[in-house]
């Protein structure tokens, strides 16, 4: 099964064997509107890759088409190397794990809301894994008694983050997870997010309409305008882009 | 009771139309109406009940009853018809109800297997199915409307279909349920209920009628519960598809 529709592909993956997510001309339309527009590219396993570009240019539901929360609704996606349709749902959103931006907290403690993941399978999370994962996010162990809707935007965010790393997921989505913090949240998340990175090889692709944050923190960085991919490749290119649209969109970011 | 007397009290509907009349309430027009339907109905249910209690023909109680079904559904099915095959589910759903209790009260010899007790009760528990119904789907609609995000990170986690709308679902069983039960809690305390009044009336023993009474009140209890439980699990699969996608569009489009 793995690699077999790849090797159908064929020519246009050279990066293939680096690519923990892979499009082939994927589209997305309602009824209504056409979302996304035969994206086509890579991200590097391992690797951080941000994705900016304007809103409603279609990045959050690039994000449910890879969690499966929806489906594409012409073009591959592959994970990993399996197609995305030869995943079982539940496994597909375990290991392709997604930070929503609404950082939605279930009713209950900050430990239920951690130990939902597991839950979900049966399972239950021991207080040692409890302790670990809230302080992986830097929080203490007393936030697991807190009550999880007392907490801040930004202590919501982390355990948002945390319950996500619950399932280890092999490839990080992050949706604007830092778009309602101040500046001292922000830093010590993106520290967070690289230290994750670094520590359990886990590939993140982050969504961030900060410009700054999306330099510094991707080694890669995607650029997305009205539904289609405009430009790829080392974050660098973010100084000095070949698109014009790309441009005119750094430049208006920045003032 | 004669046709003279009954005409004559149909001073009670003047009294609404002088003072609709002359405060300009506008009231006139649905009041005749309402006045004429309710004559026209009621006499006709009558002389058809009377028809079938003479006849003593099984086939014409079922005929009754299948004829109950099919206006309860048809009142009910406006409030859900944004879930699939809601018609086929609400009758499923009354045909249950109205099995599982007549064959209780007729197999346990609580009533006798005639017409006059059949098909009132049976009126009354395929009425309160319906109301039952039409409480559930309306609730459900917007629990799941306004818990959407939380549908969502469930899925996104890993979680199943029926683990994403468990709250929702619960949340609407219980609030459909629960005025049958505080009603219940309060009956004869302010007003005698209708079909109680309606025998002492009649002319027979206030304890007879208490008794019978009491015996609607348990059935309808059933007739609740079963109702939107039943109607909850028909109803909560046609939010997701195949893939275990929460079908935004279906739950938003209200009737």
């Amino acid at each position: 099964m793995v690699g077999s529709g790849l090797n159908a592909k064929g020519s246009d993956s050279m990066m293939e064997d680096e690519a923990a997510i892979q499009f082939h001309e994927v589209s997305f339309a309602t009824k209504e509107l056409t979302i996304l527009e035969s994206i086509t590219g890579s991200f590097v396993r391992g690797e951080i890759t941000t994705l900016v570009g304007p809103s409603g240019a279609g990045k959050s539901t690039l994000f449910r088409l890879c969690n499966g929360l929806l489906s594409a609704s012409s073009g591959d996606i592959w994970i990993d190397g399996v197609m995305i349709g030869d995943y079982e749902p539940v496994q597909l959103r375990r290991e392709v794990g997604i930070v929503l931006q609404s950082a939605t907290m279930m009713t209950g403690t900050v430990r239920d809301n951690l130990e939902l993941p597991r839950a979900l399978q049966g399972e239950s999370l021991t207080d040692d894994e409890a302790e670990e994962y809230i302080e992986v996010v830097g929080l203490g162990k007393e936030f697991l008694t807190r009550n999880s809707h007392d907490l801040s935007g930004g202590q919501k965010q982390r355990v948002s983050i945390a319950r996500t790393l619950v399932n280890r997921p092999k490839i990080l989505l992050l949706d604007e997870i830092t778009s309602s913090l101040d500046r001292v949240s922000t830093h010590e998340i993106e520290e967070l997010i690289v230290h994750i990175n670094q520590r359990y090889k886990t590939t993140v692709i982050w969504i961030t309409h900060h410009l700054d944050q999306a330099l510094q923190i991707g080694t890669y960085t995607w650029v997305m305008i009205d539904g289609e991919l405009v430009e790829s490749g080392p974050s660098n290119l973010l100084r000095n882009p070949e698109n014009e649209d790309v441009r005119r969109f750094v430049k208006g970011e920045a003032e | 009771m004669s046709f003279i007397t009954l005409v004559i009290a149909l001073v009670f509907v003047a009294i609404p139309l002088v003072l609709s009349k002359t405060l300009n309430l506008g009231l006139e027009r649905d009041t005749i109406v309402a006045t004429i339907r309710s004559i026209v109905q009621l006499l006709a249910v009558g002389y058809l009940l009377q028809f079938v209690f003479d006849s003593e023909s099984i086939l014409y109680i079922v005929l009754m009853i299948g004829l109950m079904i099919g206006a309860a559904t048809e009142n009910a099915r406006k409030k859900g018809s944004s879930i699939p095959g809601i018609t086929w589910k609400l009758i499923v759903t009354f045909l249950f109800v109205q099995v599982l209790t007549q064959g209780i009260l007729l197999s346990l010899n609580i009533i006798p297997a005639t017409a006059q007790y059949i098909i009132p009760i049976s009126g009354m528990v395929i009425g309160n199915s319906m109301v039952l119904g039409i409480l559930f789907l309306n609730r459900f609609t917007s629990e799941v409307a306004s818990r959407h995000e939380e549908t969502e990170l469930i899925l996104s986690l890993g979680g199943t279909p029926k683990q994403a709308v468990h709250r929702p679902l619960v949340t609407s069983i219980k609030a459909s349920i629960i005025p049958t039960i505080e009603a219940q809690k309060t009956i004869g305390l302010v007003q005698l209920p209708g079909m109680m009044s309606g025998q002492i009336i009649a002319g027979a023993d206030p304890v007879q009628a208490v008794m019978f009474q009491l015996l609607i009140l348990f059935l309808l209890l059933t007739t609740a519960v079963i109702t939107s439980i039943m109607l909850g699990y028909f109803s909560y699969p046609t939010l997701f598809n195949d893939r275990m996608q929460f079908i935004k569009e279906r739950s938003n489009r209200e009737a």
